[in-house]
């Protein structure tokens, strides 16, 4: 099971236009990354905290509802993180190629 | 006894001496003096004759004071001399002790008592050692004045009473002790700051939480009265260990479906126009050309895998309409080898979503209607197998063995049947050693029944390349063989064919029927036409030619009168009878002129069909709004075709 997540994020890195995967666990800290150590910090901290606000806001409406992916599209690149278990994926793609 | 007291003068010292005649006479008393008296003259005694001793002398006690001065004189300023006073005092003051008793009716007395608050008479019970007589009249003095002193003590204010002459007041001053200032200091405990926001989800979890744990104590309080409680307990944390240990250590695989999605996100991103174009675009130049349509090429499916392969196969999968199965192969005789069955799905163009690789080529497959992660497969090598997605791994569930009854030629169609009375899952192989085999899934085997051996006039082995059943009448179906010839046969008939029409020169590659006529079917061969036929005719009611070997034909689901087909020279024909009966409304080159398509499948909802190559690679494209005309409401699909179709003689 592992492997294949781990070919899958190996896909995604190699597909057109994506900058970087980060993983990050339930601590916020990156397990996994393929961006280098200042990036790699910087995305993590940010998006963690993001995400958390993000998921307060949505079960504040709902408590019965919790949120599941982030997507952030910007002028130059758009950033998505996946939420599962407590875990957060985020994947870092450029746009207009 | 005369008591004289006899002086003689100051310098002389007196002794006390007592004639004996005067000891004896006094009694015992003196006795006691005399013996111990002996004359004793001092050295300095006067030696006096006893004439001189028996003197008398005179003396008189007056009561003047010796100390007194007799002649004091005072100055008379009358008579401007002194003049000596006549009486001079003669009291002499030999004890003088100033004390503190005043006489009771003094005036000093009667103002002390005044001050202490009491009457005149109160005085008798302050003093304690009175005869009782007294203390009969003190108690009933007292018994009178109790009422009067209470009201004058209340009434009176004490006026502090002081000596006016030597009265001071003196106050002292202790030592102070000089105050020193004495504290300890303790460590002070370690603090950290704590906020929190009660939010609604926080309150939420919080609920959720307590009734958990009660629940966790009901089955607590339920467990106990079990006697074996202290195995259950082990056996629960050893089990608890196991689980956390791999939720530790399988960090990855808890984000498998996150990172699924991901990975379509990114690939939308990239292929975000033909997203839309899918979604949206439709062709507008369809309004300005009467009756063709055009496709428009969206998403490409390629894997490394299936590289160099045929795509043999494609099937739509009907619970998930944007997933759909390609079997890869090769339809050549020498260059058999491997071949992959994968699945992809149109979020996701890049990679596929499962992908089953085989020792050998796939030639056909199949999608079970209801159970939809059931796929038979027919391999080359007459093998017929059957894969279950749900399941991990890269075998199938079921495969075909000798034994079991495998086909000896390749299998070109297999086709899922509805389930037999057992419950079973079972499905229909044809291959071309002629024989029709039926497929069951019985528990953990496959077992095979014989249905049909195709022969004709005697020849035993027919090959066959296709058939199709029929979509209502469950026991009929077609078999197309590659002589060229169709036959129409019964599931129940084993022997003999209902019909059969000659239909082509060359085999026939596809035989299906239409999805709305009973009757219709359609056929394509190699030689280069496609007919449709009404099953109870034995000629065909149309032949449309396309100047190239057909490979595969199918028809649309949303209509009776529109079908599909793709040459091997890279082209699609999408033909509607109800527009235009004799030619193609869309012919379109949709790969390079050297690659062959191989198949065509359209899908069941969306506007999209899929082509299969024989590069490996799998296309989609988008039908333009002309060839999706779909039968208005009140006239259905099959009134439609039967009006199109010729008039029978």
């Amino acid at each position: 099971m592992a492997s294949e997540v781990e070919e899958t994020l190996k896909r995604i890195e190699g597909q057109r236009g994506v900058v970087g995967t980060v993983v990050c666990n339930a601590d916020g800290i990156p397990i996994r990354s393929s961006l280098d150590g200042v990036a790699t910090a910087q995305y993590a901290r940010l998006l963690r905290k993001l995400t958390v606000m993000a998921k307060s806001a949505v079960r504040d409406i709902d408590p019965q509802n919790d949120l599941t992916f982030l997507r952030l599209r910007s002028q130059k690149c758009e950033i998505m993180v996946g939420l599962e278990n407590e875990f957060l994926v985020i994947v870092i793609q450029n746009l207009h190629q | 006894m005369q008591d004289a007291f006899f002086c003689r003068g100051s310098n002389e010292t007196v002794l006390f001496v007592q004639d004996k005649e005067d000891g004896m006479e006094h009694g015992d008393e003196w006795d006691e003096w005399s013996h111990g008296k002996t004359l004793t003259k001092p050295p300095d005694q006067l030696e006096l004759t006893e004439a001189e001793l028996n003197e008398t002398f005179t003396r008189i006690l007056t009561a003047t004071n010796p100390h007194a001065p007799q002649n004091i004189v005072r100055y008379s300023f009358k008579k401007r001399s002194y003049k000596p006073i006549s009486a001079v005092d003669q009291m002499a003051v030999h004890f003088v002790l100033e004390g503190n008793l005043l006489y009771k009716d003094s005036d000093e007395a009667r103002r002390q008592m005044a001050k202490q608050g009491l009457p005149a008479g109160m005085y008798h019970i302050m003093l304690s050692t009175f005869p009782e007589k007294d203390a009969a009249e003190m108690e009933e003095v007292e018994e009178e004045d109790r009422p009067d002193s209470a009201a004058s003590k209340t009434g009176k204010k004490e006026q502090k009473l002081t000596n006016q002459i030597n009265f001071c007041e003196r106050a002292s001053q202790t030592l102070n002790n000089p105050p020193r200032e004495r504290n300890c200091q303790t460590e002070p405990p370690p603090r950290c700051n704590f906020s929190a926001i009660a939010n609604q989800w926080e309150i939420y979890d919080a609920y959720v939480e307590e009734l958990q744990k009660q629940e966790k104590n009901k089955e607590k309080q339920k467990a106990i009265p079990s006697k074996k409680d202290d195995e259950d307990d082990d056996r629960g944390k050893k089990k608890m260990i196991l689980m956390e240990t791999q939720t530790q250590s399988d960090d990855l695989c808890k984000m498998a479906k996150a990172t699924k999605i991901l990975e379509r996100m990114v690939n939308q991103n990239i292929y975000g126009d033909l997203a839309i174009d899918f979604k949206y675009y439709e062709d507008c130049s369809d309004e300005f050309r009467e009756q063709e349509g055009t496709l428009l090429p969206l998403w490409k499916f390629q894997c490394d895998k299936a590289k160099k392969l045929t795509v043999t196969a494609l099937c739509w999968n009907k619970k998930y309409q944007d997933l759909f199965a390609a079997g890869m192969g090769s339809y050549d005789f020498s260059k058999q080898g491997r071949g992959v069955l994968v699945f992809y799905t149109l979020k996701n163009s890049s990679f596929p979503e499962y992908i089953y690789p085989t020792n050998c080529g796939i030639m056909c497959l199949d999608i079970h209607e209801q159970v939809s992660y059931l796929v038979a497969v027919g391999f080359y090598d007459g093998c017929v197998a059957v894969y279950n997605l749900k399941e991990d791994g890269q075998q199938p569930v079921y495969q075909s063995t000798a034994k079991t009854g495998k086909h000896t030629d390749p299998v070109w169609q297999v086709r899922w049947q509805n389930d037999d009375m057992d419950g079973n899952h079972n499905f229909y192989s044809v291959s071309s050693d002629g024989r029709v085999v039926s497929w069951t899934l019985v528990k953990n085997e496959l077992v095979s029944t014989d249905i049909i051996k195709l022969t004709m006039e005697g020849v035993p082995h027919l090959s066959t390349a296709s058939f199709d059943f029929h979509k209502q009448i469950n026991h009929l179906f077609l078999v197309g063989t590659q002589e060229g010839k169709i036959h129409k046969c019964f599931k129940t008939y084993s022997s003999q064919y209902l019909e059969t029409y000659d239909a082509h020169t060359l085999a026939v590659d596809a035989v299906k029927w239409n999805h709305f006529h009973p009757k219709v079917f359609i056929s394509c061969s190699s030689d280069w036409t496609v007919k449709i036929w009404d099953h109870t005719i034995n000629t065909p009611m149309f032949t449309f030619e396309l100047y190239a070997a057909v490979g595969d034909v199918a028809w649309a689901p949303y209509s009776s009168t529109v079908f599909a087909a793709v040459t091997v020279n890279g082209k699609v024909h999408i033909f509607d009878l109800n527009v235009n009966k004799y030619e193609a409304i869309c012919q379109q080159q949709v790969v390079a002129k050297k690659t062959k398509l191989t198949h065509i499948e359209f899908n069941l909802v969306h506007p999209l069909i899929i082509v299969g190559d024989d590069q490996g690679y799998i296309t989609s494209f988008k039908l333009s709004p002309n060839l999706r005309k779909q039968p208005k409401v009140r006239q259905s699909s099959l009134s439609r075709l039967t009006d199109v179709m010729p008039m029978q003689i």
